[in-house]
């Protein structure tokens, strides 16, 4: 059987999965059920500091990009951080841990940016016994607005002085979580390396407007006929995700930073993903809000299930492994050569990749044989450009393959160089390397 | 019990809410999230084999998408644009024998787009809409059309030469429009009155007189329209069917199956149809599939359809046949009709002869290969039986007005023209398509288009 526990920053946890900070970590009781259900950690819902609880809008907080299945692609919430009495939460999470001393429970914070607020909190949070605290400098709507959350996240500087604080009034490991909505991901997690954070979590929500409705012309969804931004998570935003996690793990100086992988995980190939691009643990909320806490179980089954098939017998084996493949435009091999193969025995005539090469690629797929409808890739034209494969209906009927050295590019009449050509030698640059 | 004195035959065999259920829609409408789903099914194939493979070329992928974007009514303008007649086809077409058979989705997936239930879906919710005009007519081109016959080829061709801005009379032999729609497809294919409704809908356009209870009987009539039209459009169908031309065919029980459905169609209420205990279809199409099934759904206890030839050789398609056998009917193959044996005036029996191939093999063209008798005979008793051996022109008349004919139908050329200059014809009375809805319509449309090139371009000459 292999091994999905983890060691993160410290934090001991029976398998890589947490729930992130949001609505499914409100309150003792759904932590208690998500821990019953098999859940390896926590992160509690954003604690605020003492004072009279914050008040959400008792209307639409969500709103949803559906398929045309309805099912789920992209979702988007307007929650603010708890709602609920700092005094509540804290008797919950020290109740909670107790109980499941061998899950990792972290608290999520946001206060406002004065030494004291943070240093008043962390002494109450340490108190539960919790493992670990989790810096909210992601939520992008509503927290923003009054100076904290991601607008403290898009200044590199207020990170840096945030996280240093924090440092300096616990023990505990503190966790960045930092927010997309910025221009690179590498500074605000520089900052926060520079202001001694044990790890960083990403990504938080991305600001987002979910759409109008046709009939009244209003955005949606909306709170008494006004909507705002809210932030955008599910499937549709892990491309976005892994980009920004695979940047911070490969940045030189931010690299070993232990990185809690968040954004559209659904199942265990999700997490794999963030895991092989670096991540350490992985977070999740979309895919619970809309299958339940149960989901964890099939996650872990497949994860389980793929480590054994494939010999390792731990998630550190695997972590970082993708990251080598990850590299700069500039560093891409341009001697390479592919072609588009369609296997005509899984071709079911559609004709998909004809009209899509056709009207927007390389007028590189036939759409007739001797007269008969037949779909074949002219390799004089085609730059093995991948669209085909990405719009064809069947799995694996349309594939690339890779000329080996040698053989002729039939659009170019040049044989497939050995050797390995990077845009920073090509001669077609004048900036190149030695010109 | 009283002593049973004839053959059986009587109406209200069954209670009013088995007629009720047995003659709803045989295939339930789609629910808009069902259409939604069924429609993201759709590949939006390129040149896709579903428009090639319907003759009035019907953009599928085109309507399917719109559906899919909750864009009925584009979704309908893109199905009627194509096929006026597109609501009646997407319940009587034999979908499975030309768009769905090609659905690229069965060979990836073994079931091709409901294709039929969409356009339906599409066409039903535009005519269910308070503003279900699609179709605006060009301006008036001061021309008048005489379209003889209110069938699917009449209407589609009176319908699209109104739009054209001609002045059309559409004439009929029976009390309404609809042709085989209103009297000759099974009820249960177009619940709800459809092909009436589908009538107004098509006569809403404007510029389409409709005059019922008009016949077309001499060659004076068709010179008379000939000369007080500027072109003439026969789309007379076929108003006879073949004889089964074996002794006691004129016996009591003895009836067309067309007949049998019309009755059925025209009748308030099923329950008042009559109907056999036992019933023989003689017949191998459509008709003697419609004429069976609804039979057993009127109550009688059994029902054959009874072939001279193999299930291959059916004209009612492999679907339409399971559908039969489901509702309880038998088909009886290479069995041909000897003798129809009758008591005291009525039906008792019919004697029939075991066919088979004369050469011994099955010819590719399932109408060419011959066959005979192989002495072997059985009798099926019966207390009614439908004749649906197909129809006929069988009307001296179209040849005495000069038409010529193949095959017993008005031979026409690819335009649709006849070989009387300033008439056009189209649907089963010409000697092309397979006698379907659909391929009535597209000839009716072919008709008008060239109708409507050859009154521009007379038109033009005149004011130049």
């Amino acid at each position: 059987m292999a091994r999905l526990d983890i060691e993160f920053c410290g934090i001991r946890s029976p398998n890589p999965f947490w729930l992130a900070s949001a609505p499914p970590t409100d309150k003792a009781y759904n932590v208690e059920r998500a821990f019953e259900a098999g859940w390896g950690g926590v992160v509690w819902k954003t604690l605020a500091e003492a004072g009279p609880p914050l008040v959400n809008v008792s209307g639409p907080r969500y709103g949803a990009l559906l398929a045309v299945d309805r099912s789920l692609i992209g979702f988007n919430n307007i929650e603010l951080i708890t709602d609920r009495d700092l005094e509540v939460n804290l008797k919950e999470i020290a109740a909670v841990k107790r109980r499941w001393p061998d899950r990792a429970v972290i608290v999520s914070v946001m206060v406002p940016c004065q030494e004291e607020s943070w240093q008043a909190i962390l002494a109450r949070v340490e108190d539960t016994g919790c493992d670990g605290i989790e810096l909210n400098f992601g939520c992008p709507h509503g927290m923003n607005e009054r100076g904290m959350g991601s607008a403290v996240g898009q200044v590199p500087e207020y990170i840096r002085m945030v996280t240093a604080w924090c440092k300096q009034y616990t023990r505990l490991p503190v966790i960045v979580k930092l927010t997309p909505n910025i221009t690179d991901i590498r500074f605000p997690a520089r900052a926060a390396r520079e202001g001694g954070a044990d790890a960083v979590s990403l990504i938080n929500t991305i600001n987002s407007i979910m759409g109008v409705d046709p009939d009244t012309l209003t955005m949606t969804p909306a709170v008494g006929g006004l909507g705002t931004h809210g932030g955008y998570c599910g499937p549709a935003v892990k491309p976005i995700a892994l980009n920004m996690v695979a940047e911070i793990a490969r940045d030189p100086q931010t690299a070993g930073l232990p990185i809690s992988g968040i954004g559209g995980i659904g199942s265990w190939r999700d997490a794999l993903e963030f895991i092989a691009l670096g991540a350490a643990s992985v977070q999740v909320c979309t895919a619970a809000m809309v299958f339940g806490f149960k989901i964890v179980q099939e996650m872990v089954s497949g994860l389980d299930a793929y480590l054994a098939d494939k010999g390792f017998s731990s998630l550190a084996q695997v972590r970082g492994r993708a990251l080598p493949s990850v590299t700069d435009w500039s560093f891409l091999d341009l001697n390479r050569v592919s072609k588009a193969v369609i296997d005509q025995e899984k071709c079911i005539q559609c004709g998909r990749c004809y009209i899509a090469c056709e009207d927007t690629a390389h007028q590189a797929i036939t759409s007739t044989r001797n007269g008969r409808r037949h779909f074949e890739v002219k390799e004089e034209e085609c730059v093995g450009c991948n669209l085909c494969v990405n719009v064809c209906p069947v799995s694996g009927c349309i594939t690339l393959r890779d000329l080996a050295p040698g053989e002729v590019d039939r659009r170019t009449g040049r044989a497939v160089s050995a050797e390995r050509l990077h845009w920073t030698a090509h001669p077609n640059n004048p900036l190149r390397k030695g010109a | 019990m009283s002593e049973q004195r004839g053959p059986d035959i009587r109406p209200g065999r069954l209670a009013a809410e088995d007629y009720a259920a047995h003659f709803a829609d045989h295939v339930p409408p789609l629910t808009g999230p069902q259409a939604v789903l069924e429609a993201s099914r759709c590949l939006y194939c390129f040149d896709a084999p579903c428009v090639t493979a319907c003759p009035t070329r019907i953009d599928v992928p085109a309507f399917i998408k719109r559906i899919a974007e909750d864009n009925v009514r584009g979704a309908a303008t893109a199905i009627l644009q194509a096929n006026p007649l597109g609501g009646f086809c997407a319940r009587d077409c034999p979908t499975e024998v030309l768009c769905e058979a090609v659905c690229v989705r069965n060979v990836q997936q073994g079931r091709p787009v409901a294709i039929a239930r969409l356009q339906r879906f599409a066409v039903d919710r535009l005519m269910a809409s308070t503003d279900n005009r699609i179709f605006e007519r060009a301006p008036a081109s001061g021309r008048r059309v005489a379209v003889v016959g209110a069938g699917p080829a009449g209407l589609a061709c009176a319908h699209a030469l109104a739009r054209a801005g001609h002045e059309v009379t559409l004439y009929d032999a029976k009390p309404k429009a609809g042709g085989l729609n209103e009297y000759g497809v099974a009820t249960y294919k177009t619940a709800g009155g459809y092909a009436q409704r589908e009538v107004e809908w098509l006569l809403g356009v404007g510029g389409i007189r409709l005059q019922c209870g008009w016949t077309l009987a001499s060659p004076e009539q068709l010179e008379n329209l000939r000369r007080g039209y500027d072109a003439v459009f026969l789309g007379l169908g076929l108003a006879d069917t073949h004889a089964l031309g074996v002794p006691g065919e004129k016996l009591a029980g003895v009836e067309d199956a067309v007949e049998f459905i019309g009755t059925l169609r025209q009748a308030a209420d099923p329950g008042t149809v009559p109907v056999g205990r036992r019933v023989l279809v003689i017949g191998g199409g459509m008709t003697a599939i419609d004429a069976a099934v609804q039979s057993k759904l009127l109550g009688a206890e059994t029902v054959d359809i009874v072939y001279r030839r193999g299930p291959q050789q059916m004209r009612a398609s492999i679907h339409e046949q399971d559908l039969a056998r489901t509702r309880g009917v038998r088909i009886l193959h290479w069995l041909a009709p000897v003798e129809v044996i009758g008591e005291g005036g009525s039906v008792r029996a019919v004697r029939f002869a075991r066919q088979r191939l004369a050469a011994g093999r099955l010819e590719a063209d399932g109408e060419e290969c011959t066959l005979e008798a192989d002495g072997e005979e059985c009798t099926l008793e019966a207390d009614m039986v439908l004749k649906a051996i197909g129809q006929r022109l069988g009307n001296p008349l179209l040849k005495q007005c000069g038409l010529a004919l193949r095959d017993g139908r008005i031979a026409v050329d690819e335009a649709g023209r006849t070989s009387v200059s300033g008439v056009w014809a189209g649907g089963d009375c010409i000697a092309e398509g397979q006698d379907l809805t659909v391929d009535a319509v597209a000839h009716g449309l072919r008709a008008a288009r060239d109708i409507d090139l050859r009154l521009r371009d007379t038109r033009a000459r005149a004011e130049e």
